[in-house]
């Protein structure tokens, strides 16, 4: 049994998560709505007590190749299981102020995380299939968590509607690689693939990219991230902003770069591709929009755009650039969120990006946050979304695909306009009502100057460590 | 006539375009679009299984296991969603979901 048992520590993480999970579940259930505050503070908990198993946890492979903890899955996981935290701490403000606290929101996020740990240390198409599905699944009650509204649930049946068409054509590459390939683990796959890379195999390859395309919302499989974006509570479209495309992020760096190795020529025309067409979306699709939640929207799309430039450039230097932009991407959206759930005038929160006007009276500190982070989505450079792009752009142009970095930084000077526009009516703009703004929940405020001083100064310091760290996680993950 | 690997991968492709033609080209029933994601995941599953049998590898026939266990989940989930936009907006027609747009 020493097999089942080594095996068990190396996913030791995911076995935590699920067992602690289940507890909280119970302890819920028995209990009831009071103890929401438990519930959380103990989920919060558990994503910690992961975290450093991952960390900390032997690497390796476990249950016969299907699961691996390599530096790659370590440093993703380390990712995605605090966003996660993050977003139970950021919810409950949300769910006290709406009076929608359910102990069910922690225990949902921490089932989800589970899914999405599982993604990013997937070692063949049966753990990627579970991980995916593992995740969406609580995903997509999260989207609609607030039932007694009409825009929460139609986000829901859009998200889940897509969703499971996502994972139908997923699934249906998945068949196709496994029946051309004649294996469903990745490094076997990429054995065959070597040698004759046929129509077949090439044609679920493509199946496969446009199912996680979908998960990562990038276009032309965007259609359901804006109206989940503003359909969704805001601390739950926090959480699908970061946690979710990190582990999708990583899973089809996995897939791509480490399954179809030797396929990168054709893989690459269709993921630069893509992130063309997320550059344009996400770019012009971002400039008339009112509500702020949209806009971020049409913001992550823009985003996962460059990410994937990374990939596309399949060497390890792209897999840095990718996870590091990922990185400083999820800072900088928790930033964005964080202040968004702080601001509500009158008991309602904040929703269009007019409603900003006047922030400079009000709250000055949160207006300089703001300002900062937006800059830095923008990537003016020594803000963290400069350090992102230089990465990525970098990492592209040194695959030679230096073209696709060219549309990428055109992408975002287009982009720059709904960035400055937030920036120009919290300074310039007269507030439209007398009702000031209300007290700022304290978490959610420091969290978002948080980011924001992160944005700035501390970048600096940290780029220090994230680079090699970043550095040791893609390591010998590359074409070639 | 021999039933060969090809004609199940016609048969799993058919159903394949049916279930996902059936999600967009439906205008009226969103219990309709559950109905066309299953049927895209039993052609899935039909793939799987026919590719299991002519490779001589049990994991095809693994994996339909688990996409008919998630398929239920999913079923189940999805129904629920559907419940609530129900109690919201009192119908279930496809173009009633069009809260948000632009």
């Amino acid at each position: 049994m020493t097999d089942l048992s080594s095996a068990l520590q190396i996913a030791a993480p995911e076995v935590t998560l699920a067992v602690g999970g289940l507890v909280l579940l119970m302890i819920g259930a028995f209990t009831g709505e009071k103890s929401t505050r438990l519930v959380s503070g103990l989920s919060v908990l558990l994503l910690l007590a992961a975290t450093a198993l991952t960390v900390t946890g032997p690497l390796g492979q476990a249950f016969g190749g299907t699961y691996i903890a390599d530096p790659l899955a370590v440093y993703g996981k380390a990712v995605i299981f605090l966003s996660a935290a993050l977003a139970i701490v950021l919810g409950d403000v949300w769910m006290h102020r709406n009076n929608m606290a359910k102990f069910e929101y922690p225990v949902l996020i921490t089932l989800s995380s589970i899914g999405l740990g599982m993604m990013a240390s997937s070692g063949d198409l049966i753990s990627m299939y579970m991980g995916i599905e593992m995740s969406s699944l609580a995903l997509y009650v999260l989207a609609a968590y607030r039932r007694d509204s009409l825009h929460a649930s139609e986000a829901g049946l859009k998200y889940f509607v897509l969703g499971a068409l996502s994972s139908g054509i997923l699934l249906y590459g998945a068949s196709l690689i496994y029946g051309f390939a004649g294996s469903m683990k990745f490094d076997e796959i990429a054995a065959f693939a070597s040698n004759n890379p046929g129509p077949g195999l090439i044609f679920g390859m493509v199946f496969l990219i446009a199912g996680l395309a979908f998960k990562v919302s990038a276009a032309p499989f965007h259609m359901w991230t804006p109206d989940v974006y503003q359909g969704a509570p805001t601390p739950v479209v926090a959480l699908f902003a970061t946690a979710p495309k990190v582990a999708a992020m990583i899973l089809i760096a996995r897939v791509l770069i480490d399954g179809f190795n030797l396929a990168h020529f054709q893989w690459a025309q269709v993921v630069i591709l893509i992130s063309l067409v997320s550059f344009a979306v996400g770019a012009f699709g971002g400039l008339l929009q009112k509500d702020i939640q949209r806009l971020l929207a049409y913001s992550s799309i823009i985003n996962i755009g460059y990410a994937l430039l990374g990939i596309a450039a399949g060497t390890e230097m792209g897999v840095q650039a990718m996870l590091m932009f990922m990185t400083l991407y999820v800072i900088d959206q928790f930033g964005f969120f964080a202040i968004l759930l702080s601001l509500s005038r009158n008991g309602r929160p904040i929703r269009n990006i007019s409603d900003l006007a006047g922030l400079k009276q009000e709250r000055p500190l949160t207006a300089i946050a703001l300002t900062v982070l937006a800059l830095s989505a923008v990537g003016i450079p020594p803000l963290s979304g400069f350090w992102g792009k230089f990465y990525v752009f970098g990492a592209a142009a040194d695959a030679g695909y230096w073209m696709a970095g060219a549309a990428g930084l055109v992408a975002s000077v287009v982009a720059a306009f709904y960035y400055l526009r937030i920036i120009k009516v919290m300074w310039f703009d007269a507030a439209e009502t007398e009702v000031k703004t209300d007290k700022a929940p304290a978490v959610p405020q420091w969290i978002g100057w948080a980011a924001a001083a992160f944005a700035f100064p501390v970048l600096l310091v940290a780029l220090t460590w994230l680079e090699p760290l970043t550095k040791a996680a893609a390591a010998g993950v590359g074409v070639g | 006539m021999d039933i060969s690997l090809q004609h199940y991968l016609a048969v799993a492709a058919m159903l394949f375009t049916i279930g996902v033609f059936g999600i967009f080209v439906n205008r009226k029933n969103i219990i309709v679009i559950l109905m066309s994601i299953e049927m895209i995941l039993l052609a899935v599953n039909i793939n799987f299984v026919a590719f299991s049998r002519y490779l001589g590898n049990v994991e095809g026939q693994l994996m339909a296991m688990f996409v008919l266990t998630v398929a239920a989940a999913e079923a189940a989930v999805g129904l629920a969603i559907l419940v609530t936009f129900f109690r919201n907006r009192g119908d279930i027609a496809v173009d009633d979901a069009s809260v948000m747009k632009g």
